[in-house]
């Protein structure tokens, strides 16, 4: 019965969503605000019916409705609630649902606002996001349904239908299969709806861009009203991606973050275009210029949001063949196509009227660099498509499937990844309008100093490595570009604390600091840390200061910040990893950078969720001192399915990494052991949470300050 | 003539020694080798069943027997030339992490350079277009004219260019008011 009211209520939602469609386009039209404000009241329900059918999917999957496929699929009778609620998203089904859920809460958080301003942008943005939405919803009624029950025919089949089939029993199974043990991960609980967040947040200002394509307004108000939009959707992508790493870290056992795999690069290339468009964006709002440009990226972007659905989504990876057999796959195909020409054709048409405002002045302007930063990410997302497409073109011409695996990734990214670490640090300090060579160079001279000493002293320290040697030193040079500007802002003369500045540090500061002079007192043989901590504190305050003068653009430059940390981490990951196997009996050890692993013992036992642990003891020695005890196991569910779980000891050094590796013979008298020395990687975490913090920087509301001067 | 018949002998001797060397070689057994060696070229393979999973990493039986095929031919004294080329004629091109450098493969490797360097000449030749003799350039600015520019004093600009900022500067404030 609850299956088919959450059937019911997705059916009538594809309806509303459709009517709000015909609705915005009669409104526009006939000029009529009664038939625009129906749309826009027709969106704001979608987002309380398929709440409503989520909650009807939720409680099935936590209630053990077996009789369902989609419950029977991802939920077992020995999960725990939270991966029951967490399997909403584990399958095909589930997860085009949350894609639906979060396209309405989306629209509907936009039509709520003001629209007095931008009424003739409304009906447009309706049909755009309604569009979107109703072809998800169809996905899920008409191929991908999640409450599709099990019949029994009376051939003694078992189908998955909605409805009976004639003759069929309805069948429900005592147990479920359960969720695949990989996705009970943490990262991967929260890794899909993050990408599925930042997927969808970029629908908004495509819409927009659509709507201002439509009615013609060449202005850059689309691109004001969805900055915080555009700004969401590139942090939720970003973390994401950033989680998604960290779960192939945890769980994939085989040492690294970073595959070039097709599904990772399907999440990356909207982040590129959509890191692209943000930069770009400036230049409209600042000079009136790339105009055009900007609607391509946007364009560009959603069309890969879809794409990379698809690519995930339709079995189009594994086989061009299982594409052709998928009953989504075609669909897709279809969507992304229309999207696509209308999107251009609509473009093409108003090509005429987003034509500069103003011309570039000098090849060394901030806009010139910016476009140049653009080319460099197009440059990557060429690869990146061309890299996943190929194979599926090679099947389709030669009929033989080829690998476009990591070297090929690396050897044509890599350059461009630099040539972008350079701009990162170049472009900050040009002008936008009229920046020439000698103006670019003066400003350049001082972090280049510290800079130059960089390449000198690594390779003292005995890096011999060329990729290393550039790659830190254009860490290094954004690095002293990035506090040189910080330094710069600091000391300008028209920067006085206002009252609320003072009580804010009055505030966060002392108290801070008084704690950490007393750790000082309580621990005067550790009195390194705190004092580190309480220069952090200043720091950190003094970049808040400076922020909240100019969120945007301090904000920009810790994101820059919190990139070329996360570049550390990748560098010494690409350049350093080191890896070696052994099979070791009790009491024997294994060497890899100066360490040496001892293996202690091993021991299986049952956890109480079912699953059969196997448990090996490594001791851990440096220069003959014991460092550390490493837990490296791997599980076994009921099911049979296994999971492989590194014993890891982390420093901001390095990651010393151990897979107890399963695939081969394992006993407790010799135990096969791959061993990863993993140099730096810890920054690329760090480099994340860094990056979290300048966003919220970058993204807090400008002040008051501003709107006076009308300075930005 | 004693002489000549022991150098002959000795000759005999070594030509001989020299061509047992190769047979030696052939014929003995190559110490078993370790995991990292095995290792080392199963990184570069590709598992012919599973999707885009290296074969130092794959868990599955069928893996498990490759690398250990992968051990056997390396125990054989096969290089690593021979044993992917192996493994390229029994499971075809996708066992490589790359597509082979031939035919209709070439494509992989040609199209982003050429669609990247037309996008730089495209760039290029847009920016020559946007980058106007000084005298035309004002007439292009429009009524929604942005903000101008900030912040590094562009202290090294000539006096046309100048003159031409502060033009457009007023003409900015004047919309302004």
């Amino acid at each position: 019965m609850l299956a088919q009211f959450g059937f019911g209520v997705f059916v009538l939602t594809f309806m509303l969503a459709l009517f709000g469609v015909g609705a915005a386009v009669v409104g526009y039209f006939s000029k009529s605000d009664r038939w625009v404000e129906t749309a826009r009241r027709a969106m704001l329900l979608t987002f309380p019916l398929i709440t409503l059918a989520v909650i009807t999917l939720a409680y099935l999957l936590v209630t053990r409705h077996y009789e369902l496929q989609y419950v029977y699929s991802v939920t077992s009778n020995d999960m725990p609630f939270y991966l029951k609620i967490t399997a909403l998203w584990g399958g095909q089904a589930g997860s085009l649902v949350l894609w639906s859920w979060l396209m309405s809460a989306f629209a509907s958080a936009v039509t709520l606002r003001k629209w007095e301003r931008d009424r003739e942008l409304l009906p447009w943005v309706i049909v755009v996001t309604s569009l979107t939405l109703a072809f998800f919803l169809s996905l899920s009624i008409f191929y991908e349904n999640p409450f599709a029950r099990w019949w029994q025919t009376t051939g003694g089949d078992f189908v998955a239908r909605m409805f009976a089939p004639a003759g069929a029993i309805s069948f429900t199974p005592s147990d479920g299969q359960g969720l695949n043990p990989l996705l009970r991960h943490p990262g991967m609980i929260i890794h899909p709806p993050m990408l599925y967040l930042g997927f969808v947040a970029f629908v908004i200002p495509f819409a927009f861009a659509i709507a201002a394509l439509i009615t013609g307004r060449s202005d850059d108000r689309w691109i004001r009203l969805t900055r915080r939009w555009t700004l969401v959707a590139w942090l939720f992508l970003s973390l994401g991606l950033v989680l998604g790493m960290r779960w192939a870290y945890d769980v994939l056992g085989w040492g690294g973050y970073w595959a070039w795999d097709p599904v990772e690069i399907a999440a990356l290339m909207p982040w590129l275009t959509g890191t692209a468009f943000l930069h770009s964006v400036m230049i409209q709002e600042k000079r009136g210029m790339f105009k055009q440009w900007n609607m391509l990226l946007i364009i560009l972007t959603y069309a890969l949001v879809i794409f990379g659905t698809f690519l995930t989504r339709s079995g189009v990876l594994s086989s061009v063949h299982a594409f052709a057999e998928s009953a989504i796959g075609p669909m897709f195909f279809a969507f992304i196509g229309i999207t696509f020409v209308t999107s251009v054709a609509l473009l093409i048409y108003r090509w005429k009227d987003l034509r500069a405002e103003v011309e570039m002045h000098s090849l060394f302007s901030r806009e010139a660099l910016f476009l140049l930063n653009n080319l460099l990410f197009m440059g990557v997302l060429i690869v990146c498509f061309w890299g996943v497409i190929f194979p599926l073109i090679s099947e389709l011409v030669t009929g033989q499937k080829v690998t476009v695996g990591p070297p090929f990734y690396l050897r044509a990214n890599g350059p461009l990844f630099g040539a972008l670490l350079a701009l990162m640090g170049i472009a900050p300090l040009s002008a936008w309008g009229r920046s020439t060579f000698k103006t670019l160079g003066r400003a350049l001279w001082k972090p280049s100093i510290p800079t130059a000493i960089v390449p000198v002293v690594l390779a003292i320290l005995g890096v011999r490595n060329w990729i290393a040697l550039v790659g830190f030193t254009l860490v290094a040079f954004v690095i002293f570009v990035t506090l040189y500007e910080f330094w710069r802002a600091w000391r300008k003369p028209n920067l006085k604390l206002t009252r609320r500045d003072q009580g804010w540090l009055i505030i966060l500061l002392i108290p801070l600091n008084i704690g950490l002079l007393v750790w000082i007192f309580l621990d005067l043989s550790n009195w390194l840390t705190p004092v580190i901590f309480m220069l952090l504190t200043f720091f950190l305050a003094a970049i808040w200061l400076l922020a909240r003068r100019n969120p945007r653009r301090y904000g920009g430059y810790l994101i820059h910040l919190s990139m070329v940390v996360m570049a550390i981490g990748i560098l010494g990951m690409d350049v350093y990893q080191t890896t070696t196997q052994k099979t070791l009996a009790v009491g024997q050890n294994i060497q890899i950078s100066g360490y040496t692993l001892r293996y202690d013992s091993l021991a299986q036992f049952p956890y109480t969720d079912g699953r059969i642990v196997t448990r090996a003891v490594l001791s851990v020695f440096k220069d003959g001192k014991f460092l550390d005890k490493l837990y490296p196991r791997y599980d076994y569910y009921p099911d049979g399915q296994p999971m492989t779980i590194a014993g890891v000891r982390s420093t901001l050094a390095d990651d010393l990494y151990v897979v107890l590796v399963n695939w081969e013979n394992v006993s407790t008298a010799q135990a096969p052991f791959k061993v990863y020395h993993n140099p730096l990687v810890n920054w690329l975490w760090i480099g994340s949470l860094m990056f979290v913090f300048g966003f919220l920087v970058a993204a807090w509301p400008e002040r008051e300050l501003e709107k006076g001067t009308g300075k930005i | 003539m004693k002489t000549k018949k022991i150098l002959s002998f000795t000759l005999y001797i070594l030509l001989f020694s020299a061509a047992l060397i190769p047979a030696v070689k052939v014929s003995a057994q190559q110490p078993t080798p370790s995991d990292d060696q095995v290792n080392a070229i199963a990184r570069q393979l590709y598992c012919p069943v599973c999707e885009n999973i290296p074969l130092d990493v794959c868990p599955t039986t069928a893996c498990h027997q490759w690398r250990e095929l992968i051990r056997q031919m390396l125990t054989e004294g096969k290089s690593e030339a021979e044993i992917k080329q192996y493994f390229v004629d029994y499971y075809g091109a996708r066992v490589l992490s790359e597509p082979p450098r031939s035919g209709i493969y070439w494509l992989v490797y040609v199209v982003p350079p050429l669609a990247f360097l037309a996008g730089a000449y495209l760039l290029f030749r847009a920016l020559q277009t946007w980058k106007r003799p000084a005298n035309v350039s004002i007439k292009g600015a429009d009524q929604s004219s942005p903000p101008g520019s900030e912040p590094v004093p562009d202290k090294g600009s000539n006096g046309a260019g100048d003159d031409e900022f502060v033009a457009r500067l007023e003409e900015e404030l004047k919309k302004r008011k």
